[in-house]
């Protein structure tokens, strides 16, 4: 008999006993194990992907922000550019403009400057020459400067067309006391009643000549009524020299001022950005 | 000549006996057991995992998959007993390659009991899916008249499942034992290789087969899916 009832009996309890134990040691561990695994990796993946959801819509976010800001610093930029611009122009003008000021002021200056030591230089000429004139004529002539003044004023007087010694014959009659002597210095009374006498002489009537000190004419005589004057001076002789001096002066500071106003310009040029 | 490892009897006393069938069953039952133990006390729940514990998980889940495909749509419900008798008459096989062992599916008994457990198991499940009436019905379906054939189906399965697994795994060991003394080296060996690739089938059909009637017997009263599956595709 090949069929064993005891051995299928015991089989029967041995394969339910394996059941039981195989159930309890593998199949429950193991799929424990794998559902474990696989609700891991499930949470895993639903982690990255909410975190890469996250990071789209941060990506977003910071792209959307950066545009925003390149947009603006463009702005910025074109704003600040046009400003520097504007701002370049207006000190470049205002360079240009105070270097032009600066120079017509140092060109005045030195105008003011030359009309000065012009004036200066006039004046004291004049001195020097009366002084010169005087020393000399009284070292050689032993005389006097103010002879020949008055000398020379009655010679003019004696020389005068008929027009001018009609005006003075005009003048005397409507006042007597017309006629007025100037001259830089105060005259001597000898000199002063010489002068009276060829006056008189020379317009054949009775004046009364009046006498003045007038610095200003330095080296000179003149015989004045209303709107009519003959003169004396060494001033004719000194314009000649005044010319020379004057020329001289334009000659030396014409390049100067010129050399400084190039100088000055390209100062300004230098400073420009 | 000695057609069953029930004939090499340890110890008897009375009704009680303690054959090699016996014995060996339970050398395999503690080789599994204890393997399982070793292999499973110290499991990885995370993604790096031991070499034994990829094997066994390959092993669970290709069992779990293949009754999925028989068509039972919750498989770890019936993955104790379908999976136990796979990997039972699997390591029966597969020990031949040791030296004076034999398989106890060699023995009648043993298939025997097995097919006993799957006879018992199918109105089991049914039941358990479907209720006693529903069970019982499937029986009378399509016509009353079917009865007595469903029954005569139901135990001629049960006895062709065992008488099955019972001759290929004895005639696998009886040709091993008379080509040992007719050639004794070379040709055992691809005798003995051939043995383990029946063996492998075997536990496959085995279980497959039990799956089979489990299958039938939970869905037989159901609403069938059929229509609806070929509505969607």
């Amino acid at each position: 008999m090949l069929i064993d009832w005891f051995t299928v009996g015991a089989q029967t309890l041995n394969f339910l006993v394996l059941v039981w134990l195989l159930k309890r040691f593998l199949y429950k561990p193991i799929l424990h194990a794998i559902d474990a695994r696989e609700q891991r990796i499930a949470a895993e993946l639903a982690d990255a992907d909410a975190k890469k959801a996250e990071a789209q819509k941060e990506r977003d976010v910071f792209q959307q922000k950066n545009e925003a800001i390149d947009q603006q610093r463009d702005d910025l930029l074109r704003k600040a550019t046009v400003e520097a611009q504007a701002e370049r122009q207006r000190l470049l003008d205002e360079a240009r403009q105070a270097a032009e000021a600066l120079s017509s002021k140092r060109q005045e200056t030195l105008r003011t400057e030359a009309r000065d030591l012009q004036q200066a230089i006039r004046r004291r000429t004049r001195e020097e020459v009366f002084a010169i004139t005087r020393k000399a004529l009284a070292d050689l002539a032993a005389t006097s400067l103010e002879e020949p003044l008055v000398a020379v004023l009655l010679q003019r007087l004696r020389g005068m067309d008929g027009k001018t010694k009609q005006g003075f014959t005009e003048a005397l009659e409507k006042n007597a006391d017309a006629l007025i002597i100037r001259s830089a210095f105060a005259l001597p009374a000898e000199q002063q009643e010489t002068m009276r006498q060829a006056i008189n002489a020379i317009f054949s009537a009775e004046t009364r000549v009046q006498f003045e000190t007038a610095p200003d004419l330095i080296c000179g005589i003149e015989l004045a009524t209303n709107g009519h004057k003959v003169a004396w001076s060494i001033a004719d002789y000194l314009l000649s020299l005044e010319q020379g001096v004057d020329e001289l002066l334009k000659d030396k500071a014409g390049p100067e001022t010129k050399e400084t106003t190039q100088h000055e310009h390209s100062q300004v040029e230098a400073q420009r950005p | 000549m000695r057609l069953s490892p029930d004939q090499i009897i340890f110890w008897q006393h009375g009704f009680f006996k303690l054959n090699a069938t016996i014995v060996y069953t339970w050398g395999l039952m503690l080789a599994l057991a204890v393997g399982s133990y070793l292999i499973t006390r110290r499991l990885s729940r995370g993604l790096q995992r031991s070499h034994w514990q990829n094997l066994v998980e390959i092993v669970v889940t290709g069992i779990e998959q293949q009754i999925k495909e028989v068509g039972l749509n919750q498989p770890r419900q019936y993955l104790g007993f379908l999976g136990t008798l796979f990997l039972f008459v699997a390591a029966a096989s597969l020990c031949t390659i040791i030296p004076g062992y034999e398989p106890p599916t060699g023995s009648l008994s043993t298939t025997v009991a097995l097919a006993l457990c799957v006879f018992v198991a199918v109105p089991f499940f049914g039941i358990e899916e479907q209720g006693l009436g529903g069970y019982l019905k499937s029986y009378a379906e399509p016509t009353v008249i079917m009865l007595p054939f469903n029954i005569i189906s139901e135990i001629s399965r049960t006895l062709a499942l065992a008488i099955r697994l019972f001759g290929n795994m004895m005639s696998g060991a009886m040709i091993i034992a008379i080509l040992l003394t007719i050639t004794p080296f070379l040709f055992p060996i691809v005798m003995t290789v051939l043995g383990l690739l029946t063996g492998m089938v075997q536990a496959y059909i085995f279980s497959i087969l039990a799956a089979v009637y489990i299958a039938a017997a939970t869905r037989v009263r159901q609403p069938s899916p059929e229509p609806e599956a070929q509505g969607k595709e």
